[in-house]
């Protein structure tokens, strides 16, 4: 019985901090309709930020708590500095833009924090006064934990007060309701914008704050965050604080109780508790029906046309040269090449939902999925190359189906924050699941069959496939089913009144995305020999979005051009140290200079070249 | 002759709003029947209602017999019912072709077929389509870039590629000149006689109106205010209360209620 007391009290401390960042996630996308892929690295930052202060400051109490929310305070001042010098020029770009660009920042953290704070996962200080247990019937409970069970109901009574009781809550909850309301009553934007924004940084960095002494800090904390966080945002509904606390105690105790029944991934548990909410309420406990609404339609794209005479040329003689590479260049090349055509086909399958408006931001897990499926088959059952190859896409198109399900009840950014939520659970399974995944380890020893072990046989295989599969993807979109995606992009209204079923469309349209993801993945997997959690992570996701970006949404040719340009620049880039503070540089400017979309402007410039 | 179109006591609020408020009646085929109403009467809603874009909170709608409680919009499309838009709705990034097209698809459920491209798929019978609402000129440009007077028209190609039985139309014209709006009418009663559908349709210029429909009911606060033929409307001292208390709605002058002298115009 304290057993299980204790365990369900553990529950509610994890909830905690759970709860500060969720709701700091929520506020902020109430007020300013954007999501912050960041919030995750702000909670990491507290985290950190408090280590330092509390080992800095003198020992007690009194400088324990002080140090605690002087760390809070800090990281609200970051997100000052976030949003009054990037975030405030990007309003009125695409919301796709705006994720994007906190992207970016997610990379930079991540970076400095490893430059500042050392890879090393660090071991918080205890809270001076709370260090023992406590004795429930037989069982120990950790004091800090009564600490944080107790902190979480009297932030949500604190917000409640702020937004009931003050002008400025009353603002915040006219802004949330209507803002176009708002900003006609006058209101200074500019300044609320400002203040939610730190106000929800402040909760996010005190949230990786008081859970120092319990969980420490890491360099994971921050994806492993912003995937809970939209868990549990998409659970208690977008912009409610109160589901946002509901959602954190249901999580947190599914943590908590997971542990005992399915060890292996407590992340799968948070799944099922997703996706039974969704079914039953799609927009979440306390969600409005409207939010659905206020999900802008993805900037229409311009009429498609077959290819011209120039471009069919321009194929052809790439197609020719991609045919007597070998002869002319080295094997480093040769690799390099495998890799841009597997990218190239992920990306193009990625185009291929965009164009039906899905915009995922966890294609990551197909294409990580097909390089498990492939793995794990020869792995543990000896398969050959060419079944391994022959089940990762089909593997990998009933994953999509499962998740699909779920995430085409939503539109626009919620179905991006969906499918993010759903990845990082995909990546979760297979990175704690070390029994049967490898987890961190990775799979290794993963070769061709003997007859493609050559790197100049693997290379003709992968172009055949990848090829094959690209043109193949480029027909879908000219058929009917492509038609019909597009429509689903352009107007549901008008789609749902011509009697075409949009969630089946996109539904089918998603595993047939899943299907070529994996099929690369399947491939990739055989050509680097090994496979690793990274594959399916977060970041992949991105790389793969900023592929179709970069070269462009309005032509079938971009997620080509786009791989090629990414995976050579990544190639280059990776060798340095901070790459990765880099390419979220190289985000964030893009995003800045391009405000209409990257390739869209080079589009313009070059697109009457290639016109008959 | 069987009642296309049958409304039985139809409720709808949002909020505290009563948008409609027990409003029945009925549609037969070959007929033109208008309504009419201040703005906010309720017309819009209505149409909303009989396509299943909204849920009625009391009240039985049949179509062809049907009784279409519950159904979505695409079910109610699938039973053979066009409607256009107030707001117009067409797919931004097609060209006017490829809008039609996207309709024939449907209506021969082919849209889930990925083994041919679309290509000249039903061009033919979309180009008839575009030649009898006189857009055949604007089949290769996006509808994102179209005047709102022919993206009225491509919604009334798209609704009559299903071949309804039963066509709704919201604000047909509006963004047309008046004497462009009567061409379009007398095309419209020209299709429903030769086909054989019943038209619901709303409109505000009372000259196209009185013109065109062969029977009229008047909404007003979501309510039923009268009904019956042009002429009974016209000599209804409720409906002229209406339009004439009420200040002077948009576009609804005393001198529209007088019809306009040709009608063979
Ligand atoms: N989706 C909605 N939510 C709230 N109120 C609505 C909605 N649609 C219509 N209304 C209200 O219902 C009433 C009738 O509107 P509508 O049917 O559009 O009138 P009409 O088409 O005759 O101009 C108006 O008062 C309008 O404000
Ligand atoms: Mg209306």
């Amino acid at each position: 019985m304290g057993f299980y007391l204790v365990q369900f009290l553990t529950g509610l401390s994890d909830a905690s901090a759970l709860f500060l960042v969720a709701c700091g996630l929520s506020l902020i996308f109430g007020v300013l309709r954007i999501v912050n892929l960041a919030h995750g690295s702000f909670y990491m930052l507290g985290a950190y930020i408090a280590f330092s202060l509390i080992a800095y400051l003198p020992q007690g109490a009194f400088f324990f708590w002080t140090g605690i929310l002087l760390a809070a305070l800090i990281v609200g001042l970051v997100g000052v500095i976030l949003e009054v010098f990037l975030l405030r020029r990007l309003y009125s770009a695409p919301e796709l833009f705006i994720l994007f660009a906190t992207f970016g920042v997610v990379l930079m953290v991540q970076d400095l924090s490893r430059w500042l704070f050392g890879a090393e996962d660090i071991l918080g200080q205890m809270a001076p006064g709370l260090e023992g247990s406590i004795d429930i019937m037989g069982t120990l409970l950790p004091q800090y934990d009564i600490a944080l069970i107790v902190i979480a109901p009297l932030i949500l009574v604190g917000l409640w007060l702020l937004l009931n009781r003050t002008r400025w809550g009353i603002l915040v909850r006219a802004a949330t309701e209507d803002r176009e309301m708002s900003s006609a009553l006058g209101v200074n934007q500019t300044w609320l914008f400002t203040t939610v924004f730190f106000l929800g940084s402040c909760l996010a960095g005190l949230g990786g704050a008081v859970q120092l002494p319990k969980g420490g800090a890491n360099l994971l904390m921050d994806l492993n965050m912003i995937a809970a966080a939209f868990v549990i945002v998409v659970v208690g509904g977008m912009g409610s604080i109160p589901g946002a606390y509901l959602a954190s105690v249901i999580i947190g105790q599914l943590n908590s109780f997971g542990v005992l029944i399915f060890p292996q991934s407590t992340l799968f548990l948070m799944f099922l508790a997703m996706a039974v909410v969704l079914t039953i309420r799609p927009h979440g406990l306390f969600g409005e029906i409207e939010a659905e609404e206020h999900a802008a339609a993805q900037t229409a794209g311009t009429v498609l046309k077959p290819a011209s005479k120039k471009v069919r040329l321009l194929g052809l003689i790439l197609l020719i040269l991609i045919f007597v590479l070998p002869v002319f260049v080295g094997q480093f090349t040769l690799v390099l090449m495998t890799e841009i055509a597997l990218f190239a086909l992920v990306s193009m399958s990625l185009y291929f939902l965009m164009t039906g408006g899905m915009v995922t931001f966890g294609h990551a897990a197909f294409f990580g999925g097909g390089a498990y499926s492939a793995a794990l088959l020869v792995h543990h059952l000896q398969t050959p190359m060419e079944l391994a190859i022959f089940f990762a896409p089909l593997a990998v198109g009933l994953l999509a189906l499962i998740i699909g399900w779920f995430c085409v009840r939503l539109s626009g950014v919620y179905f991006a924050i969906l499918t993010l939520a759903f990845a990082q659970i995909c990546w979760s399974v297979v990175f704690q699941w070390a029994e049967f995944t490898g987890g961190d380890d990775g799979l290794l020893t993963i070769w061709p069959s003997k007859w493609a072990s050559e790197k100049i046989v693997f290379y003709y295989l992968t172009m055949v496939l990848c090829i094959g599969g690209i043109l193949l993807l480029r027909f879908f979109i000219f058929t009917p089913f492509g038609y019909t995606m597009r429509a689903c992009r352009d107007s549901a209204l008008r789609v749902d009144s011509i009697g075409i079923n949009l969630r089946r469309h996109q539904w089918l349209a998603f595993a047939i995305a899943g299907v070529f993801a994996g099929l690369a993945g399947g491939v990739y997997v055989f050509s680097k020999g090994s496979v690793f959690p990274d594959e399916m992570a977060i970041p992949r996701s991105f790389d793969f979005l900023f592929m179709v970006l970069l070269g462009g949404v309005e032509t079938l040719f971009g997620p080509v051009a786009g791989s090629a340009a990414y995976t050579w620049l990544h190639d280059k880039i990776a060798r340095f140290d901070f790459w990765q503070l880099a390419i979220g540089c190289i985000f964030i400017f893009l995003v800045v200079a391009f405000p209409r979309g990257i390739a869209g402007s080079v589009h313009n410039r070059f697109g009457k070249f290639f016109e008959d | 002759m069987a009642d296309i179109l049958e409304v039985h006591h139809l409720y709808k609020a949002f909020g505290g709003v009563k948008a409609v408020v027990d409003v029945s009646f009925n549609l037969k085929d070959g007929q033109l029947l208008a309504m009419i109403g201040p703005n906010g009467a309720g017309k819009s809603t209505c149409f909303n209602l009989i396509n299943g874009q909204l849920r009625p909170d009391h009240g039985d709608i049949f179509i062809m017999g049907k009784n279409v409680n519950g159904s979505k919009p695409r079910d109610v499309w699938n039973l053979g019912v066009g409607r256009t838009f107030q707001i117009t709705s067409t797919f931004a990034s097609m060209s006017v072709l490829e809008n039609v097209q996207m309709a024939q698809l449907s209506y021969y459920k082919r849209t889930k077929s990925l083994l041919q491209k679309v290509g000249r798929l039903y061009v033919d019978e979309s180009m008839a389509l575009l030649k009898l609402l006189g857009i055949e000129d604007q089949a290769e440009r996006a509808c994102g870039v179209l005047a709102y007077g022919d993206l009225k028209r491509v919604e009334l190609a798209v609704a009559l590629a299903n071949k309804p039985k039963l066509l709704l139309m919201d604000e047909p014209t509006a963004g047309m000149g008046p004497s462009e709006a009567q061409n379009l009418m007398e095309l419209t009663k020209d299709i429903v006689h030769t086909q054989n559908i019943g038209v619901l349709f709303t409109e505000h210029d009372m000259a196209v109106v009185f013109n065109h429909a062969d029977r009229i009911i008047v909404l007003n606060r979501g309510e039923l205010a009268a009904e019956g033929t042009p002429d009974e409307v016209q000599a209804n001292e409720k409906v002229k209360e209406i339009y004439l208390g009420h200040g002077e709605p948009a576009g609804i002058g005393k001198k529209e209620l007088i019809p306009a002298d040709s009608k063979e115009a």
